[in-house]
Formats: C-alpha cells, structure tokens, sequence
C-alpha cells in the first residue's frame, strides 16, 4: 500500500475549472504528502471549495489533472474516492436519519460488514464522543453534533487522504480546539487537506499552507515562511499582503 | 450490488422514516377505493374482476407516483447531500439504480397493500385470478416506468415542485401518447411510421393488454426498455452536472 510516511499522496497539476463565463480555478498545481497537513487559504470565492470538489471527484476539471495515491480522479474516481475522506464544506448528513443508521450506511458503502463494521463504527464514536446522541436523527442536533457526524464520516474508513472544507467554520472554541487536535492527532500518517478562514489554525496545526486568490495559486510554503512575508511577522498581515497586492495588480492590468 | 443495496437500504429508510410513506399509501389506498367503487360501479356491475380497481391505475399514477419520484434527487441537490453521496465510492449508476430501485420496491408495497380487494372479488363470486395476478404485474410494471421518468426529472432541478410538474407533464404524454390529443399533433405532417411509433408509447396500450390477462413479451419489453431509456438519461444528467 501507499501507506509509506512522505511519500506524495494527492498531486494537483496545472488544475482549470470555468462555469461558463466565469473562471473559477486557474492552472493551480500543489501536491501534498503523507504527514503533511496542508492549509488552504483564501478569500471567500477564491476557489478554495471548487479546487477540493475537483480532487474529491464531485466535479470534473476543465483542464489539469488530479492524482491520488498513484490514481487520475477522471480515470479512476472510485480508487480515489475510496482513499479519500471528505468532509464537504457544512457537513451535509441525512437528517431524518439517525446518527448510527447514517454512520452505518456510510460504513456499508465503504465496504465494511459485520463485526469489522460495528468496530469500526463504535471506534470512530469513541474517537469524536458520539455514544449520547447514537439514537438521535441528525436534524435535531446542534451544530457542533452535526459536525461532529461528519467528521465521523470522513474518517470511518481510515482514509489515506483527508480533505476538510471548512472544518471548523461555526463552532465554539471549544469545538474548535476538539477538531484541531482530532487533527494533530490524524496527521502523522495522513495526508491532510483543510481549508480554512481562521489563521491563526494555519500556525496551530498546518505544516503548510498555500494561498488562492481569484482561482490563482499566490503563495505556497511553511506558516513560518508565510509569516516573513510581513514586517510585523505576522500571519495576517502577511495574508493580507498577498491578497491585496494581487487584487491591486489586477487593477493595474485593467486600467492600463 | 452492495452498493446498490444499501443505497436502495437507506433510500427507504428516508421514506418511511418521514411522513411521505404514510401520507402516500394512506392516499393510495383511499383514491384507489374510491375509483373503483364509485367511478369503476364496481358492485354494480355485477362482473367477478377487478377491471374497475386497475382501470384508474394509470390516473392515479400520473399525480401520485411523481410525488414519490420528485425527491429522489432534487433532495439531495437543495440539502447538498449529493456532494456527500457522490464523493463517496460508487458509481453513478448504482446510485441511480439504487434510489430507483427503493422508490419502485415502496411503489410496490403499496400496490400489495390493495390486497383486500383482490380477496374481496373472491368472496363475492369466482374471478380469473391469473387475469388480476397478470394485471398486478402490469400495474407494478407501468408504475417502474412513470418512477423512472420521475427519477430522471428530479435530476435535473433542486425544486421538487419544479420536478413535480414537469414530470406530470411528460407521464401524460406517456399515458396518452396512443390519443387523438397527442396523435393529431402528429398526424398532419409526419409519415405514418412516426406516427404508429408514437401511438405504441402510450402506458394505455400496453397496460390495457396486460391487464386483459395477455401477458406480452413485447410489453413486458416495452416497460422494460422505457425504464431502462429513463434511467441511463438519469445517469447522463447527473454526470454532466459534474462537468458545468
């Protein structure tokens, strides 16, 4: 298996998404390896999102490829998706069904049976405090219990790769700090992928981060590297810089 | 097939887990009564069979069997599980068949509910039971087919209401496709290979031979290929939502 630490485990190349007259993606490459945790960063429509459903398979690229664990996501979707676990940006869940129901279709689906399926199942609640609300349907919960059943999801199979759109988008601090270490946790032997508007979780958990604006790739390195970008050595700052500068640039371009 | 299965698993689960699958039968079974004791005459008549209870199947088909089908997709769509299902690994296809499949194994259930009818007609004299059993089968048969034009309707719209209607729309025009209503429109201009062509649509007609007791392979094809048609467009329509 491709379950070696470091070895590269999603490889994004020159990836193009447009909707219609709209150019949501543009020629955007990265690749991110196992142990690595890898922060996506960006304005709200820069493309983060869009660039995630590409390398989960929900859409189909313009241009570019994507490859995952040695598997091209137009060739071979279902090797990928199996090898990945997404959590959409939200948490989407069935919510006229019950926590254990849902988790146990997902598992059936995954290919689980049996006794493997109940182990996993009654880990993966272990592992994210789920047992009070097993019997519960998914629509009477709170936030953080929904999100919480979609990080389940997401890793009930023990996926090789993670993808997380805005993980911790909505919940309390408390919740917050459960997810980033359920996070820490998972990221000796993953490959991870979290997009994210809070930076200060880039410093806390990532061990790089890239940056889109306007579907471009602007910056990608090390949190400490992304700092030194700003005077003040500060993350935000240094954020704001390269946003910013790129949408003055643009300006530029269109008044010349 | 696994997959299927447990698509199709936790399709009927979301119907009878919601009021939709009470509300559906309950109706079902209260329209199909009073059809065929008012409409149909049903004591009236006076005949051992069960003509008058399946003679308004395809009626209560056109309004009730869209309802079931609207959801299957546009759903999923509007409460965004779709991003969830389809990042999952299966193919398009088995999520297809799978919710199909649930929403005509439900369809089902409550065509099997009417059973106190069929003892009803044997109590009260000695009816062809192969001529109903032949008629159940076609009712079911016809009923896969307006679900599979449903199902590939809610495809392609997040409103249900939307799917609904167009649905209803496109299932009339199967129903009566044997009618002067929709054979004028092309009697005028079209050669009569056409219009024989679209004559031989119609659910009537084939449903009509079914139910005379006369179970045809080419009506049995019929239903088959028009699902099949249905589904493989469902597919299409999904897979090209992953492109735009």
């Amino acid at each position: 298996m491709t379950g070696e630490n470091h070895s590269v485990a999603v490889e994004v190349k020159s990836l193009d998404k447009q909707f219609g007259n709209i150019h949501a993606v543009r020629d955007v490459s990265f690749s991110v390896k196992h142990g690595e945790v890898l922060g996506f960063l960006g304005p709200n429509g820069a493309g983060k999102s869009t660039t995630m459903k590409m390398i989960t398979g929900f859409l189909e690229p313009t241009a570019g490829t994507v490859i995952v664990n040695g598997h091209d996501v137009t060739i071979d979707p279902i090797k990928v998706k199996s090898s990945i676990g997404y959590l959409p940006e939200g948490a989407p869940s069935y919510g006229e069904m019950t926590v254990l129901s849902f988790l146990r279709f997902i598992a059936e689906i995954r290919g689980f049976s049996g006794s493997e399926m109940d182990e996993r199942i009654s880990s993966v609640v272990a592992k994210i405090n789920l047992e009070a609300v097993l019997g519960q349907t998914i629509e009477t919960l709170s936030k953080g219990f929904k999100r919480r059943v979609g990080m389940a999801q997401t890793i009930i199979h023990d996926p090789d790769v993670l993808i997380m759109d805005e993980p911790t988008d909505g919940l309390d601090p408390n919740q917050k700090h459960e997810v980033r270490s359920l996070i820490k946790e998972m990221a000796e032997k993953k490959a991870i992928i979290i997009s994210t508007h809070i930076l200060e979780e880039v410093d806390a958990i990532c061990s790089r981060a890239i940056i889109i604006t306007s579907g471009q790739l602007l910056f990608d390195g090390t949190p400490s590297e992304l700092r030194s970008k700003s005077e003040k050595n500060d993350i935000d700052d240094a954020f704001r810089i390269i946003t910013t500068e790129h949408y003055q640039k643009q300006g530029e371009v269109a008044h010349s | 097939m696994n997959n299927v299965i447990a698509i199709m698993k936790r399709e009927l689960y979301g119907y009878f887990s919601t009021p939709v699958a009470y509300v559906f039968i309950v109706v079902f079974l209260f329209l199909t009564g009073i059809f065929t004791f008012y409409l149909g005459a049903f004591y009236e008549r006076a005949q051992a069979d069960l003509e008058p209870f399946f003679r308004f199947h395809p009626w209560l088909y056109l309004f009730l069997i869209p309802a079931i089908a609207m959801r299957l997709w546009s759903e999923e769509r509007k409460s965004g599980t779709i991003e969830l299902l389809m990042t999952l690994p299966i193919s398009i296809g088995e999520a297809v068949c799978g919710k199909f499949l649930a929403a005509w194994c439900f369809t089902g259930i409550a065509i099997v509910l009417t059973f106190p009818i069929w003892i009803t007609v044997n109590y009260l004299g000695n009816p062809d039971n192969t001529v109903i059993f032949a008629s159940y089968l076609g009712s079911f048969l016809m009923a896969g087919g307006f679900l599979a034009i449903g199902s590939c309707i809610s495809a392609i719209t997040k409103s249900q209401v939307i799917a609904f209607v167009i649905s209803v729309v496109i299932c009339f025009l199967f129903v009566l496709s044997g009618f002067p209503l929709v054979l004028d429109f092309f009697q005028g201009w079209a050669p009569p290979v056409i219009v024989d062509a679209v004559a031989s649509f119609s659910f009537l007609t084939h449903f009509d031979s079914i139910k005379k007791g006369v179970i045809d392979l080419r009506d049995l094809i019929y239903f088959g290929v028009l699902i099949v048609f249905w589904l493989y467009a469902n597919v299409i329509v999904i897979d090209s939502r992953k492109a735009s």
